[in-house]
């Protein structure tokens, strides 16, 4: 327990977490590593974990007719991934899979909704924290959406790189 | 008396090489025709190239300015005259005026980390940057490349990018907005390489080219990080004609991009990149 404690709080995600709630956090924790393809979860199933990654690299897929599956995202040491746990249907919106070996801590989440139901100010903790990496998912999807690397330079009298 | 040579006026050039990069880029390497000696150039600069019968198109020099004997352009075909240009062959002429323009600020950087941001065919003006820094590396801190572009197909210069990455001396990451299976890089925008890029922000020079939202973004992201405003340096593009400011085409508020840039420091540039009327 104190081990996976440790862990927590050498990770970023959990930087400002308080040491009473970096324990309650830590009892739904436990140590995972995946192979390099290894399908993490897929789009659709239950989404009972997220991951505090510690080292490699997952990419979330979607699949698109015809095309297959298309990686939309990539996440590395660091990062959190999925955040479907905390908002129902608590289904996984995407597929994640290890793209390098990989290295998590796995939150239970259903523990943890538990937990934050007995204890409002880790709820709100965790919401503000998710809140963030919400945020940043929405912005970066927002720029992919963009297609900002295609619609640039077009037509002659510019400088066109 | 010799008279000064008429800026208006190219010189014939020959193609001596076309790379095909991508399925709409593509690289020509010139030489002068007549023997002539290519002027040198500083990183950052750009020709005009002239397709007779056709027009004339800015585009940035993308060669290495330590051996200026040969002209090296990267671009894409987007309009009538580049798409001409796509369909030139080795042996082709065309006319080159130039270099005209402001440089990547190399030498300021020396005992620096140097991060160099690139989005899509901006990696093209970043590459003499590059070259120049290689060429004196012991003069350098940390050197980083973030260079992000639309999927795996559309990365430039693949094989110079895949020795790069084999070198000790430069760190380089390459990510692209989506990709198939098969691809085992980062996927993502190329601002979310820079808070976990490996360069100390507090003591980092930064050039930054790709299309405009693109550098706001990264500009953004490279101030969050703890950069100076004083220390990111962009390349501009705006409608050009002239390239040597007597047009006006290419101005944005007070600048003119061919005249007093394209590369600006980011300080004067800050009140006018918000101005959606520019």
């Amino acid at each position: 327990m104190k081990e996976m404690r440790n862990l927590l709080a050498e990770h970023p995600f959990f930087e400002s977490l308080s040491p009473t709630h970096l324990d309650l956090v830590a009892g739904c924790g436990k140590n995972v590593v995946f192979e390099a393809g290894r399908q993490i979860f897929r789009e659709g199933e239950p989404a009972e974990y997220f991951y505090i990654i510690r080292h490699g690299k997952v990419a979330i897929d979607v699949y698109a007719p015809g095309l297959g599956n298309m990686s939309i995202q990539t996440l590395g040491e660091g990062e959190v991934l999925g955040w479907s746990w905390l908002v129902p249907p608590y289904e996984w919106r995407f597929d994640a899979r290890a793209v390098e070996l990989t290295r998590a801590v796995a939150l239970d989440g259903n523990c943890l909704r538990g937990k934050c139901e007995g204890d409002n100010a880790l709820g709100f903790q965790l919401l503000k924290k998710f809140s963030q990496v919400m945020a940043q998912r929405l912005e970066a999807t927002r720029m992919q959406l963009l297609d900002m690397y295609g619609t640039s330079m077009k037509g002659g009298g510019r400088k066109l790189s | 008396m010799i008279a000064a040579a008429d800026p208006m006026v190219p010189n014939l050039h020959r193609i001596q090489k076309v790379t095909q990069e991508t399925s709409d880029t593509f690289t020509l390497a010139l030489a002068p025709s007549c023997g002539r000696k290519c002027p040198a150039f500083r990183p950052g600069q750009f020709n005009m190239l002239y397709v007779f019968g056709v027009g004339e198109v800015p585009i940035s020099i993308s060669g290495d300015p330590a051996t200026p004997e040969t002209l090296v352009h990267t671009t894409r075909a987007v309009g009538a005259v580049t798409a001409a240009m796509k369909k030139m062959r080795p042996g082709d002429q065309l006319g080159v005026r130039g270099p005209y323009g402001t440089e990547w600020p190399v030498a300021e950087a020396h005992d620096r980390d140097v991060v160099i941001v690139a989005g899509g065919i901006g990696l093209a003006p970043l590459r003499p940057a590059l070259y120049s820094l290689l060429n004196h590396r012991e003069r350098y801190g940390r050197v980083v490349l973030l260079y992000g572009t639309r999927s795996p197909e559309d990365i430039l210069y693949r094989t110079e990018i895949q020795k790069w990455r084999s070198q000790f001396d430069l760190d380089v990451h390459v990510t692209v907005d989506r990709a198939t299976g098969k691809w085992r890089g980062n996927v993502g925008v190329v601002t979310s390489l820079i808070p976990k890029a490996p360069f100390d922000p507090y003591h980092a020079t930064a050039f930054v080219c790709g299309p405009e939202i693109m550098m706001r973004y990264t500009i953004l992201a490279l101030l969050k990080r703890g950069v100076e405003k004083d220390s990111i340096h962009l390349s501009m593009e705006r409608n050009m004609k002239c390239a040597v400011g007597f047009c006006g085409h290419c101005q944005i508020g007070p600048l003119f991009v061919c005249r007093d840039g394209p590369v600006f420091g980011y300080p004067r540039l800050e009140k006018l990149l918000d101005k959606r009327e520019l």
